[in-house]
């Protein structure tokens, strides 16, 4: 069975590589490569396997799950400028799919409760782009 | 391997009719979507590719995806007629089930000229009539 929980962060950004020229940035990485930066609101769903408890009927309570996302992700993410304030992406370009990546491995470790794993984070940089991210293995349909 | 999805919307008119079944038979299948006028939808259409990161740090140029889905699905079908308007609904019922294969297999087809590398491919067509009606298809399923 999976379950999962969603929580909001608003964070700012901008995608560039120190090594390219400003053209070569402004082609690969758009607006996105403005110089001062911009944000989001993102939305992250986080999706653990499992199986139900059977004296609690639960495979996570939910209220836990919560409180592991908002200290390993809401915290240090929410209302900071993502490549000034939380490595790696002093050094990572914080596109979706590195933030997704990320992501995945600050929660990895944290969401293992007996046969109970993390599944898939997806994050939505708006409601119209959105990456699912389910480890270093081809994501299931 | 990532999995990007970008949403896109489009409104187009349809009508329900098989020709070789009868109009009461088409009346009784189809209801009010075999009125004879058609009607509309505003679909929204989620198009799934995946691949692994490149060196910008994506998995998906989304600016050429967005292009390619410009091209081959939202010029054509928005604000259009899909029966009378696009030429695959002539004989095929615009269900959207079939509207569902048709968009993948017209992105399925112009793929290699908009991403010409072995990643990322196409991994799903996900579009929904109204919320509550929602069909999927994966590219691997279809021709």
């Amino acid at each position: 069975m999976v379950i999962t929980r969603k929580v909001e962060f608003s964070a700012s950004h901008l995608c560039r590589r120190p090594e390219l020229s400003e053209e070569e940035n402004r082609r690969l990485y758009g607006a996105a490569a403005n110089s001062h930066g911009h944000g989001h609101n993102y939305v992250l769903e986080v999706s653990l396997q499992g199986e139900p408890d059977p004296v609690t009927g639960m495979v996570l309570d939910l209220k836990e799950l919560k409180e592991i996302l908002m200290r390993q992700v809401v915290e240090p993410y929410d209302h900071r400028f993502l490549n000034y304030e939380v490595p790696p992406f002093d050094r990572v370009v914080p596109t979706t799919e590195n933030i997704a990546r990320d992501i995945w491995q600050r929660l990895e470790p944290n969401l293992k409760f007996g046969s109970t794993r993390l599944h898939a984070v997806r994050l939505y940089e708006t409601p119209d782009l959105y990456v699912d991210y389910c480890g270093e293995v081809p994501c299931s349909a | 391997m990532f999995r990007v999805t970008r949403r896109y919307q489009f409104a187009a008119s349809h009508r329900l009719h098989a020709p070789q079944l009868t109009d009461g038979e088409n009346r009784k299948l189809y209801g009010k979507c075999n009125n004879p006028y058609g009607h509309g939808h505003n679909y929204v259409m989620e198009v799934s590719a995946r691949g692994p990161l490149d060196a910008s740090g994506r998995a998906v140029d989304t600016e050429r995806l967005d292009e390619l889905v410009a091209q081959q699905v939202l010029v054509p079908f928005a604000h259009r007629n899909l029966n009378l308007d696009v030429n695959s609904f002539e004989r095929l019922v615009p269900t959207t089930e079939n509207l569902a294969v048709e968009i993948c297999h017209r992105l399925k087809e112009h793929w290699s000229a908009t991403f010409p590398g072995e990643w990322p491919r196409l991994d799903r067509v996900r579009i929904a009539e109204t919320e509550r009606n929602i069909f999927e298809v994966k590219a691997h399923e279809i021709e």
